[in-house]
């Protein structure tokens, strides 16, 4: 070929240089595991939903989707959970934690005004699953066992659906008609519910109704009665029966000045229903400190705020014609209290004992195989009680009680039965590494303080059950969603894309399959690493 | 530039790109079909920052001008890395000639371009600093004072690199090249000495001026951007750290650059027609011993007993540069602003400013005492 003077070599390219050879680490795309989706007991992939609801419009729909196929309740999840998820939240280190269960409570309401549907889901399977109790964890596993393909009874003996979301929280808390029609969306996908139908004997009811397997979550209902040396006139009633009888025609008489005993979320709840319900004082009186109360913090701060009083380290001795003698403890070096003899009287017209829940077992009497264990029934890591084919979950296995550990059981136990009953045992995917805040280069967030949800104001709070915290609008959820940080999960921010100095990360751009490494010219500097925001990228030495 | 109203972005202003950003709002870098102008297969080191910063330059250049746009490059690294004979990495028509002519061949080529009426192709020249503010500067000068429609792009490592990390007038104070005594207990650059480019820029009031470095892209982009929608010279410094001269770990590249800007050393801002027109203000103000610590020539200053002394003078460099430009992030500026009250009121013992509080003073002659490389 005839070449210009002095030039001997066609012209070519650097693309025939391949720099990859210089390697001996490469980067990789990896997926860590969002602290939030970690220490939520209801199984949520909360970054996942998160990442649809920021695009707005649309992405609420897509978010309330992905958000269901784990939990079937946001409407009552954004109300009632006590959200470990924010306690984990990575952006707490950076300036508050993301306000996960507002943005929950958001699209649970926006499904519930639009009337999203939920799907009813795979090709029937034939078997037959009975699940006893409609409350959080059975009305889950009927979602999610229904979901599979099976055909699912549920068995409830009281006159309504719902469980301790409707007998044991306060509707300031959790409004009926949101319980309401979450429930009867799960129902609507094909849950055959029959109510005032105790089950007295498991075994025989699974006989009856020729079902597959059955699901129990009766849930712990039961008072806790400790003995307080009463007189005769003392009115005396526990917690559970209270807020129970608020669901009633006739709301219960409590006088004016009430005494709570118990320390936990259930005595926050008796006194501020106590208040409501027109009475001057309500005093919670536990034998502890603040510090070691089983209240979670916020509701100890609205009772208080509501002007419900509190006496730590106090135990009642007596009870007699409206009086309550209380003593003074004081905690020993392991913490545990201790009397110290100092006794106080206060007024009261009614005592209500917080003392704590137990399960009625009775319908597991002579199935051979359970195992009852300090009043609760105890399972295998899959759910199953020591009866092949009968699954225990919610309150009455051993386990935090809260609405979203009894959920979480739901789901956990409807795969297990799944598998149990298709005879291929489930296997939980393999969890990923953590994505802790390290991982992450914060640098390219910005600044972003969270959104505070309104609050009803305190005089309406101190005499009517009205809702007490508001939900956020659409402008302030689309806002709060986007303070995630999607720890750990690629959010396609082109971060990788744009700073290698190589050109050695293809942009796919394809949904899902965003960015591959070229590994013809990847030199593995570990810039992509070091500049993902999300901690998504890792370095991994080449092999030889 | 229409902008899209984006109540909170996901991740802030900061990424290179944002799925929530109209496609047409986002950075160049960030595009499918960004034109690669430095392609792969360069034989820059790992974590190159001079690479990187070339391909952010030319890329918003070629989508600024339809990819119409010549390149001519000085002798450096980027040159030598990007076109052994008879390979190149370029993907746009580049000349190089010699180490000290770029800017020269710049406006040949611009006076080539304007004979023959082709006033849609654009020209820009590029150089390293040893290129642009030693070896090339009297071209430079010329092809400013000409007022040449050139924009001339200096990469700024702060030392000659491809010829094994001596010391050029960008090399800041303290720090080690293999030509500034490299033994004895003092072993870095000296104080007092080198120059400030982007200044002496300003100085002959061509039209736009500006720095960026490789850690701020989408301001890196728009400044380009804002270049090519003028005539005449044009002059932008882009801080591109070294990870072989600097000492410093191949990833730390953007690190560096973003510390380098929020301590206040390498201050980042425009200017038009010899004026500042913007600044980009520090976001986490950190001491500079964190931009320093990471780099090896440095080293030296952070033995048993760390030197103090020297690091307390490059602190007082940062500090004067945030002073002088006013750098403090939005809302903490009243105090340090020049002309303020507080600073009129009195100075702080040791932080004496000479010329900072004369009467009749220009925004230049302010500026011309501060840093990256201005005289002690």
């Amino acid at each position: 070929m005839e070449k210009p003077f002095a030039i001997t070599l066609d012209v070519g390219s650097s693309l025939a240089n391949k720099t990859g050879s210089w390697r001996t680490e490469r980067a990789q795309y990896v997926d860590r595991l969002p602290p939030c989706n970690h220490a939520c007991p209801a199984g949520e992939d909360i970054q996942g939903w998160l990442y649809q609801a920021e695009e707005g419009e649309g992405g609420y729909e897509r978010a309330w989707r992905k958000l269901v196929e784990d939990n079937p309740f946001p409407a009552i999840m954004g109300r009632v959970c006590y959200h470990p998820c924010e306690s984990a939240c990575n952006r707490a280190e950076l300036d508050e934690e993301v306000g996960i269960n507002s943005v929950e409570r958001f699209l649970g309401d926006e499904a519930i005004k639009h009337g999203w549907k939920l799907e009813a889901g795979a090709k029937p399977s034939g078997k037959r699953v009975l699940v006893v109790g409609a409350g959080p964890s059975g009305l889950s596993a009927a979602y999610h066992l229904t979901r599979l393909g099976h055909s699912v009874t549920i068995h409830e003996a009281g006159p309504m659906t719902g469980g301790m979301m409707r007998f044991g929280i306060p509707s300031y808390r959790l409004p009926r008609d949101v319980l309401d029609a979450e429930v009867r969306r799960v129902l609507a996908i094909g849950v055959e519910l029959e109510l005032n139908r105790k089950v007295t004997n498991v075994e025989e009811s699974m006989r009856d109704g020729a079902f597959d397997a059955a699901f129990l979550a009766v849930g712990a209902h039961i008072g806790k009665r400790a003995y307080v040396p009463a007189g005769e006139a003392a009115r005396i009633l526990d917690a559970v029966s209270l807020l129970r009888s608020m669901e009633g025609e006739e709301k219960p008489l409590l006088g004016r000045r009430v005494v709570v005993y118990g320390g936990g979320n259930t005595a926050m709840d008796a006194a501020r229903t106590a208040k409501r319900l027109g009475a001057t004082d309500a005093v919670v009186v536990y034998r502890r400190t603040r510090e070691r109360m089983p209240a979670h913090e916020v509701e100890v701060e609205e009772a208080e705020e509501e002007g419900v009083m509190m006496r730590w380290l106090s135990t009642i001795k007596q009870v007699e014609g409206g009086k309550v003698t209380v003593e003074r403890m004081q905690l020993d070096e392991s913490g545990f209290p201790q009397p110290t003899g100092e006794l106080e009287e206060l007024e009261a017209d009614s005592v209500v004992l917080a003392l704590g829940q137990e399960a009625d077992l009775s319908l597991l009497d002579g199935v051979p195989g359970i195992e009852v264990d300090d009043g609760v029934v105890r399972v295998e890591p899959n759910m199953m009680t020591g009866h092949e084919g009968i699954f225990a979950g919610g309150d009455m296995v051993p386990a935090e009680r809260t609405v979203t550990v009894g959920i979480g059981h739901g789901k956990k136990a409807a795969r297990h039965i799944d598998g149990w009953l298709r005879d291929q045992a489930y296997e939980p995917a393999p969890k990923h590494e953590l994505a802790t805040f390290d991982k992450l280069n914060t640098w390219y967030y910005s600044d972003a303080p969270r959104t505070l949800q309104p609050q009803l104001e305190i005089e309406r709070r101190r005499s009517t059950f009205d809702e007490v915290v508001g939900g956020l609008d659409e402008s302030n959820a689309l806002y709060e969603a986007r303070r995630c940080l999607s720890c750990g999960t690629c959010f396609s921010c082109d971060n990788c894309y744009g700073v290698c100095p190589d050109n050695a990360v293809i942009k796919l751009g394809d949904p899902g399959e965003l960015y591959e490494i070229d590994l013809d010219f990847c030199k593995g500097c570990g810039i992509c690493v070091a500049e993902c925001p999300s901690g998504a990228i890792e370095m991994i030495p080449e092999t030889i | 530039m229409p902008e899209q109203k984006i109540k909170h972005y996901q991740a802030g202003t900061f990424v290179v790109g944002n799925r929530l950003l109209d496609p047409e709002q986002r950075s160049v870098q960030a595009r499918m079909e960004r034109s690669n102008s430095l392609t792969s297969g360069h034989r820059a080191c790992q974590g190159c920052g001079e690479a990187l910063g070339a391909r952010y330059v030319v890329d918003a250049a070629m989508r600024a001008t339809d990819d119409k746009l010549i390149a001519t490059n000085a002798t450096g690294c980027l040159e030598v890395f990007s076109t052994p004979y008879p390979e190149s990495s370029w993907q746009l028509p580049w000349i190089h000639s010699l180490f000290g002519n770029a800017p020269a061949v710049a406006t040949g080529v611009a006076a080539a371009l304007k004979a023959k009426g082709r006033d849609d192709i654009r020209v820009i020249g590029q150089g390293g600093d040893g290129g642009t503010l030693d070896i090339g500067f009297a071209c430079l000068s010329g092809m400013f004072e000409r007022n040449d429609d050139v924009l001339f792009v200096c990469y700024d490592n702060e030392a000659y690199m491809n010829t094994g990390v001596q010391r050029s007038s960008a090399t800041p104070p303290a720090a080690r090249t293999s030509n500034t005594k490299p033994v004895g207990g003092q072993p870095g650059n000296v104080f007092g000495k080198g120059k400030n480019a982007p200044l002496i820029a300003m100085a002959h009031e061509i039209p736009y001026v500006a720095t960026a470095t490789v850690a701020e892209l989408r301001d890196l982009e728009a400044k380009v951007e804002r270049a090519m929608e003028l005539r005449g010279a044009r002059y932008l410094h882009v801080f591109v750290p070294c990870p072989l001269g600097w000492g410093s770990a191949s990833h730390d590249t953007i690190r560096l650059a973003r510390l380098v800007k929020e301590t206040g050393l390498f201050p980042v801002f425009e200017a038009e027609d010899g004026e500042v027109t913007s600044v980009s203000r520090i976001r986490r103000p950190v001491p500079v011993e964190e931009y320093l610590k990471l780099q090896k020539r440095y080293a030296h200053l952070f033995g048993d007993p760390p030197n103090t002394e020297v690091i307390g003078q490059i602190q007082a460099r940062a500090d004067r540069n945030i002073r002088n430009f006013g750098l403090l992030p939005e809302g903490d500026q009243s105090a340090d602003l020049p002309g303020s009250a507080a600073d009129l009121a009195g100075e702080r013992p040791g932080e004496t400013d000479p010329i900072g509080t004369a009467e009749g003073e220009t925004s230049l002659m302010r500026l011309l005492a501060s840093s990256p490389h201005g005289p002690q």
